[in-house]
């Protein structure tokens, strides 16, 4: 680098100026990240240790409060809360990793292909198509959906997720959409046509990576409301079936017990507020880390 | 502050957690009713200051020191929101470098300047709309009645300078600052606008900080200038001290490299590096010979540039009147343009024009294999259009374009695939045209991928094309937000030339970069043009970069040509009356200085 000198002054500059920011970004991310963590945590030790058997029923130990026995207290079998919480974490993550899949991989992909063609006189049509075909899956809630799905196979963690993940691809395509209108609209792609990239090659070398930030805080932002969904789903019935653990069965259950034992409400009634939450800040955190006016910030 | 307007002792900015200051120690004052010019290039500060003196330093950075202002009490740095409020306006207000961007675009123009009078309450209500009319009248803005309705997107950028200059003066503040106004301007336009500024401040006796990159624009505005460089004052004194007999080694670099008619022994423009080393030998009488006689070298070295040129450099008289331009007409030339029309349908709601805009209208030139030529014009006069049809990125309504044996507007997509081969582009915009996620050896190696080159070879064609544009290997691993304008502007350019292109088109390849990185690019661009035998098709608006550059050159008019020819003869003999204010309007350090003297 024959350095000019203009360089070192406005450089040095712009990078202390993106670590301050990057510093007071962390704030959400970091509580975000630290959330999920402990959710991500608290599955995969489920899978070595839990505190009891999720299926051992104590019919002496029901309805207990926090013990140093059981910390989070018994349901109305006795079986252990924490236990539930550890395996009910599992599904949770895993509706979400599925449900947002789902959503990525054929909602990116429909958004891009519609901004694309809508480049081309041929194609215009195709792309108001693409578009109008998934304003009606908006307009689709995913809980109707989900009833839909239900009622055609049989209720479970399946076709939950997977009509969690159905209802939210328009907004990946529709996010995805507006980032590749705005990438075919620069000028490094007009250099690309230029230099004779063909569109196919522009889309994945040019618009993916450059729209890559968008899709990923949308994608944080799907995963909290498809654990919402699916414990919504859950408690309803339609999600989640017994025996298997889920926060939101558990706090479907617990309503009979809340003048009770309100505790056992609580404690899923926590995680999910947690899991949402750590989701959120996430989503918040990233979507100002690519905010395009940081784009300038270093790799140092 | 006993009788200075403004007063700064001291500011030193240091970004929030950071150990450097990126302003240092800076201390200027202000006589009311003075002109002062900032320069700079970016990064040097000159924003920052300006910043500090309206109050509108980011809260990310710390400053220290005192800025006082005439007819305001106590430290501006440490004054109040509320007191900086009713500061702003009164006493001082800032002209913006983009128009665009700091006017409301939901806004009409009336209301935008009546806001600010509104808020200051200093006019009775119901004499904002008089005033109004007479801020938009004293800005010369052609129709002032009808343009308080009209919208931001509706004006032309010189335009929306002239509103924002209104706004500015709305309150006579006692001192205005513009920050680069004119960049972002056509040369004719910036004229108009530097003698509207002049004229204004003038007018109100406000005093003036005038914030620019240009020393050619300075000269004509202001009676005093300071040099900053790396966030320090480097250098203060008259406009004539600071152009005949600059003290500090930067000054005179600066001054060196935006000279656009002085160039070195070999016949190349200044950069910062080569006119400290051509005023360090000599010494003390370096600076003088620079503006004086080095232009008689440039002169010389022009002929011999334009005569090794290109044997099929026939100086035809061409045509003036009649669309109908041929410049070089060697047997079978490399780009035939004919009878050219691009027509764009406008779809404007509110004035309801149904008539189609044309951007070109019956262009005819020819361009011989190894010319260069220059295309000039102001914004709107249709030059990009052209360059997209010549790239086969759109096609002409009528006419026919032949660059090469492919007949573009007729071209199946694999004949514009070959056309591309052999033409490249280098865009206006170092900032815009590199993709901000792809490494520096992926961006210039895209054309070589397109093209379906192993990749071995890639990189090695790629590593000797960034050397070729003076970069270091190791920037081919960075991400372009790591380099400045001009390093970004290389990388465009070596992307442009990696494939061999017979024909490069650069579109205002210098128009965004610094005057001091100008002249690298331009050097740069010359030595290419020669190594690698390149057709050079260069747009500009700046006559000044291609009266250096080119061999010949078109002048471009709402979509006509105006005049077209040889470099030499359109400059010694504008026929046309466009041509010549063209020639007015650039600013020239020699022309500059004579005004100011």
């Amino acid at each position: 680098m024959s350095g000019d000198p203009s360089t070192t002054s406005a450089g040095d500059a712009s990078v202390d100026r993106g670590r301050r920011t990057k510093l007071r970004l962390n704030a959400s991310m970091i509580i975000g990240a630290v959330l999920i963590l402990l959710i991500v945590a608290l599955a995969l030790v489920s899978f070595v240790w839990t505190p009891y058997d999720p299926s051992a029923v104590d019919p002496a130990a029901r309805l207990q409060p926090s013990s140093p026995e059981h910390p989070f207290g018994t349901d109305k079998f006795g079986r252990d809360t924490l236990t539930w919480i550890m395996y009910g974490a599992r599904i949770t993550l895993m509706v979400g990793i599925v449900a947002v899949g789902i959503a990525v991989l054929i909602g990116t992909p429909i958004g891009i292909i519609a901004a694309v063609f809508a480049q081309y006189p041929w194609g215009a049509w195709l792309s108001a198509v693409i578009m109008r075909a998934n304003d009606i899956l908006l307009a689709f809630p995913a809980l109707l959906l989900a009833i839909v799905f239900a009622a055609v196979y049989q209720p479970g963690t399946g076709p939950a997720m997977v009509a969690v993940g159905i209802a939210a691809i328009p907004g990946f395509a529709r996010v995805a959409r507006s980032g590749t209108m705005q990438v075919l609209g620069s000028e490094y792609v007009r250099a690309a046509k230029a230099s004779n990239r063909n569109a196919p090659a522009i889309a994945v070398v040019h618009v993916l990576p450059n729209i890559a930030g968008m899709v990923i805080v949308q994608a944080s932002v799907a995963f909290a409301i498809s654990v919402l969904a699916e414990a919504g789903l859950s408690f309803l019935g339609l999600g989640t079936q017994a025996p298997v653990p889920s926060w939101g069965r558990m706090l479907q259950e617990s309503q009979q017990f809340l003048s009770t034992q309100p505790l056992l409400a609580l404690w899923p009634g926590l995680f999910i507020a947690l899991a949402v939450l750590g989701f959120n800040l996430l989503g918040d955190g990233l979507r100002d880390r690519f905010d395009p006016k940081m784009e300038a910030r270093g790799n140092g | 502050m006993a009788e200075n307007l403004l007063e700064v002792r001291n500011l030193t900015i240091t970004p929030a957690g950071a150990e450097a200051s990126v302003l240092h120690d800076v201390s200027l004052s202000l006589a009311p009713g003075e002109r002062v010019g900032l320069i700079g290039e970016s990064g040097s500060g000159k924003s920052l200051t300006a910043q500090s003196v309206m109050g509108l330093l980011p809260s990310e950075l710390r400053a220290q020191g005192t800025v006082s202002l005439q007819g305001f009490a106590g430290n501006i740095l440490e004054a109040k929101e509320r007191a900086l409020a009713k500061m702003r306006s009164d006493l001082v207000s800032m002209v913006f470098q983009e128009p665009m961007s700091a006017l409301n675009p939901l806004m009409r123009i009336g209301d935008q300047i009546a806001e600010v009078l509104r808020i200051h309450g200093e006019v009775a209500r119901g004499d904002i709309p008089g005033r109004v009319l007479d801020l938009l009248a004293s800005v010369r803005m052609p129709d002032p009645n009808s343009a308080r309705y009209a919208y931001p997107h509706q004006m032309s950028g010189g335009q929306r300078q002239r509103v924002m200059l209104a706004i500015a003066l709305a309150n006579s503040p006692r001192l205005l600052i513009c920050d680069e106004p004119t960049t972002a301007l056509d040369v004719t336009v910036q004229k108009h606008m530097l003698d509207l500024i002049s004229e204004r401040v003038a007018a109100v006796q406000a005093g003036l900080l005038f914030i620019t990159h240009d020393l050619a624009v300075v000269a004509g505005v202001c009676d005093r200038v300071i040099v900053m460089y790396a966030g320090r004052i480097v250098e203060t004194g008259s406009v004539a001290q600071i152009f005949t007999d600059p003290q500090h080694e930067y000054t005179r670099g600066l001054l060196a490299s935006s000279d656009l008619e002085a160039t070195d022994a070999h016949g190349k423009l200044f950069t910062l590096k080569t006119a400290l080393s051509y005023a360090g030998p000599i010494g003390k009488a370096g600076p003088n010979d620079e503006t004086g006689a080095g232009e008689e070298v440039a002169a010389e070295d022009e002929d011999e540039q334009s005569s090794a040129d290109g044997p099929a450099d026939v100086r035809e008289p061409a045509p003036a009147s009649a669309g109908e331009a041929s410049i070089g007409d060697g047997s079978a030339p490399l780009i035939d343009v004919s009878g050219v029309s691009k027509h764009f349908r406008s779809r404007g709601l509110l004035l309801r024009r149904r008539s189609p805009v044309r951007a070109l209208d019956d262009i005819s030139f020819r361009v011989a294999s190894g010319q260069r030529l220059g295309i000039v014009g102001e914004s709107g006069s249709g030059k990009s259009t052209l360059l997209n049809l010549l790239s086969g990125l759109d096609r002409p309504t009528s006419g026919h374009v032949r660059v090469g044996d492919i007949r573009v507007e007729s071209a199946s997509s694999s004949a514009l695939r070959s056309l591309r081969e052999d033409l490249q582009i280098v865009f206006q915009d170092p900032f815009a045209s590199l993709d901000p996620r792809m490494r520096v050896e992926d961006i210039v190696s895209e054309p070589l991928i397109a093209r379906g080159i192993a990749r071995v070879e890639r990189l090695a064609r790629v590593e000797e094309m960034l050397l070729a544009v003076d970069l270091d290997t190791k920037a081919m691993r960075r991400y372009p937000h790591q380099f400045s304008g001009g390093q970004r502007q290389r990388i465009s350019i070596a992307r442009a030339l990696v494939t061999r292109p017979q024909i490069l088109v650069a579109d205002e390849p210098v128009s965004a970069l610094d005057v001091s990185v100008r002249s690298q690019v331009l050097n740069l661009l010359t030595d290419l043009v020669d190594d690698y035998a390149l057709t050079l098709l260069f747009v500009s608006h700046d006559l000044g970069v291609v009266k250096h550059l080119c061999s010949d050159v078109i002048v471009m008019k709402d979509g006509h040509i105006v005049e077209s020819g040889s470099t030499e003869d359109i400059y010694a003999h504008p026929r046309e009356e466009y041509t010549r204010s063209l020639i007015a309007a650039t600013p020239s350090l020699a022309g500059a200085l004579a005004s100011a003297t």
